[in-house]
């Protein structure tokens, strides 16, 4: 039987390792994950390594050197399935707010040799580069969500991960809309629920870290910041412009509010 | 609720009197649920006393729109419905139907066997009675009916109030079940917050109810409540702060087609939030989940809303894919073809849905307008 134990591996690109650390704070969860997979390749936890292919990857972290370019078309070939993991690998992390910039200038205004930085000029997701089997979304990742989705794969079975607003966690936990009786700005309505309601329930809006939900009406809820909300066009721009800022829907809008 | 009684007497009871019948529910053994203060906020939470309620706190809605003020008088119930609802109760947002664990040959199943909580709702509205009785024809009484919400309804008694000073969103008196409550309750309770005399006029409407009351320190009502009572009453029905539309199933009948649907998908965001707030809204999914080695697994019920993407998905794709059908989905639903299925209208009226939606549209403006549109003015 231990023969069988599928081989999991966890992979780091450019990103802080929250998302990884994820899977570390299963800490009820983590021996039963160890006696259901077996862990191959995860250098957070252990430095063994086992030989791919791999029957599952997680991918932590955005594409931002040459060098990650690369190596994640290697991850790609050695694994079955690769599942990303956290808000740099599906939409380039907090990072790809240098997208909206000139790299060349950061790079220069920052480092005290510029030439030994080696940098792309954007920072994207894991899915501009290579097939991705499943994404699992947040900054970080939900532990909740992630054992979910290993439960899923393990399984065979579609993991239970709703694409719906962040607005239906609230309303499920009995939250107070922030948005309706505070008249704050929340990006919960075009955000993809996921992450137990953190926020809200802590009378904060949403902001959007789990990126945008299925069919996301931007446009509507700008207006309504600004309309009724009494927000300017920068605050609206920066309302977008957080950790999931170069995911298509919320780049757009915040670009429509330059 | 237990049997109606027929005639009742309408009695006083002061706050003491309140404060007492509270107690008497915990002595039954009932979780007593009522209005307080949270978050910015008058939501449903547990009541062990008077001094729980939401004292002297008055609510301003409007479309989009909610925020509490204080007001001197210490009326306890002067305030609309908030974003919670009843069907919570009832209906729970998530629950287990049922784990199963892996055999030899296949799999055994266990149902869930918590036991049905002994409830008490306090501070039941008239649109709140009435989508109670919405809820009992598809959840109770239909076809597919729901044994933990018969269960649950069963073991819950109803303490009603009538509604004397309506929020900015309500319209129940478009809706026929409001602001007096007429029927569904055990306890109805008007309250008459006075200068020197703060006071509630109770009259049962159960036998539950009248034994309840009879435990009660209280008097007779005197003539003079009775008429405050019905002034006030009065006064709510003529401060609705909207209105629907008398021929409005026949509007979305006929305006299935409008070119308005466009005009609020620009503008609806799918965010769900008016079918979680509404209170006769029942759509549920199913999920199953699973252990890691895939040796135990449970089957869990959430609520759904025709307003998300896969509520529609059926093989081969979605069927509402943009906000216009979800929208008309929704609206149509609920003022027209919930006639057609369950004999009534799935509206109430209680503006809910109007005050909890984040860009403030609003179900009886979307009404007006295709019926505008479609030239019946
Ligand atoms: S607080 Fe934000 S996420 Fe929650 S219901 Fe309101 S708008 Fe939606
Ligand atoms: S549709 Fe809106 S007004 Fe009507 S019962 Fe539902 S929440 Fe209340
Ligand atoms: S309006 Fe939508 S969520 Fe509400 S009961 Fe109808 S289909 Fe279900
Ligand atoms: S009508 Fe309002 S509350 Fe309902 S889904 Fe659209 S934006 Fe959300």
């Amino acid at each position: 039987m231990a023969a069988k134990r599928p081989k999991l591996a966890v992979w780091k690109f450019s990103s802080c390792d929250g998302c990884q650390l994820s899977l570390l704070d299963c800490e009820d969860e983590l021996l039963a994950v160890a006696e259901a997979v077996e862990i191959a390749y995860f250098l957070e936890a252990t430095r063994a390594e086992v030989r791919g292919p791999y029957d599952v990857s997680l991918v932590e972290g955005s594409i931002s050197t040459p060098h990650d370019a690369e190596r994640i078309h290697k991850v790609r070939r050695k694994s079955r399935a690769l599942i990303t993991i956290g808000a740099c690998a599906t939409a380039g992390g907090i990072q790809a707010l240098r997208n909206f910039h000139d790299v060349d200038d950061f790079v220069r205004s920052v480092y005290a040799h510029p030439e030994y930085i080696s940098t792309l000029a954007k920072s994207t997701p894991i899915q501009d580069h290579v097939p991705v089997d499943f994404e699992l979304r947040g900054c970080p990742i939900d532990k909740f969500q992630l054992l979910e989705v290993l439960n899923a794969f393990l399984n065979g079975r579609k993991p239970n991960i709703p694409r719906h607003s962040q607005c239906v966690e609230c309303k499920l936990s009995g939250t107070v809309c922030v948005m309706v009786a505070k008249g704050e700005p929340c990006l919960g309505p075009l955000t993809q629920a996921g992450c137990g309601n953190l926020c809200p329930s802590c009378d904060r809006p949403c902001y959007g870290c789990f990126g945008p939900k299925e069919t996301p009406n931007t446009a509507s809820l700008a207006d309504w910041s600004v309309r009724c909300l009494g927000r300017d066009e920068r605050q609206v721009r920066h309302m977008f412009r957080a950790f999931t800022a170069y995911a298509e829907p919320f780049r757009k809008e915040s670009e429509a509010h330059e | 609720m237990s049997r109606p009684v027929a005639t009742a007497d309408v009695r006083t009871i002061d706050r003491e009197g309140l404060d007492a019948l509270i107690r008497a529910l915990g002595a039954q053994g009932r979780r007593v649920i009522g209005p307080v203060l949270r978050d910015g906020a008058i939501v449903t939470g547990p009541v062990t006393s008077v001094d729980d309620l939401p004292a002297g706190v008055v609510d301003h809605q409007e479309a989009g729109g909610y925020h509490l003020e204080g007001q001197g008088n210490g009326a306890l119930f002067h305030h609309g419905v908030g974003p919670h609802t009843w069907k919570r109760y009832l209906y729970p947002p998530v629950r287990t139907l049922w784990t199963a664990r892996r055999v030899r040959r296949g799999f055994e199943t266990t149902p869930n066997a918590e036991p049905t909580p002994r409830q008490a709702f306090l501070g039941v509205r008239g649109c709140d009675l009435a989508a109670l009785s919405a809820l009992d024809r598809v959840l109770r009484d239909g076809p597919y009916a729901d044994p933990c919400y018969a269960a649950c309804r069963a073991e819950a008694l109803v303490i009603a109030v009538n509604c004397t000073r309506p929020g900015g969103t309500c319209f129940c008196v478009s809706m026929g079940g409001g602001p007096k409550v007429a029927a569904g309750y055990d306890l109805a309770l008007t309250e008459l917050p006075g200068e020197d005399r703060h006071v509630l006029l109770v009259e049962a409407g159960s036998e539950a109810g009248a034994a309840l009351l009879a435990g009660l320190p209280s008097e007779p009502a005197d003539r003079a409540a009775l008429a405050a009572a019905e002034a006030r009453l009065a006064e709510a029905v003529d401060s609705m702060g909207r209105d629907m539309i008398p021929d409005v199933a026949q509007v979305l009948r006929d305006g299935l087609t409008s070119g308005h649907w466009d005009d609020v998908a620009r503008r609806c965001l799918s965010c769900a939030n008016c079918t979680l707030v509404c209170p006769t809204c029942f759509c549920s999914t199913v999920e199953d989940v699973t252990d890691l080695t895939g040796g135990e697994a449970r089957r869990e019920r959430r609520w759904d809303s025709c307003f998300t993407l896969d509520f529609s998905y059926i093989h081969g794709g979605h069927i509402r894919r943009g906000g216009d059908s979800r929208y008309r989905q929704w609206i149509t639903h609920k003022l027209a073809h919930w006639h057609d299925q369950f004999g009534t209208s799935g509206c109430t009226g209680c503006g809910r849905c109007i005050t909890w939606c984040p860009v403030g549209i609003d179900i009886t403006e979307e009404a007006k307008a295709i019926k505008n549109r479609e030239g019946r003015t």
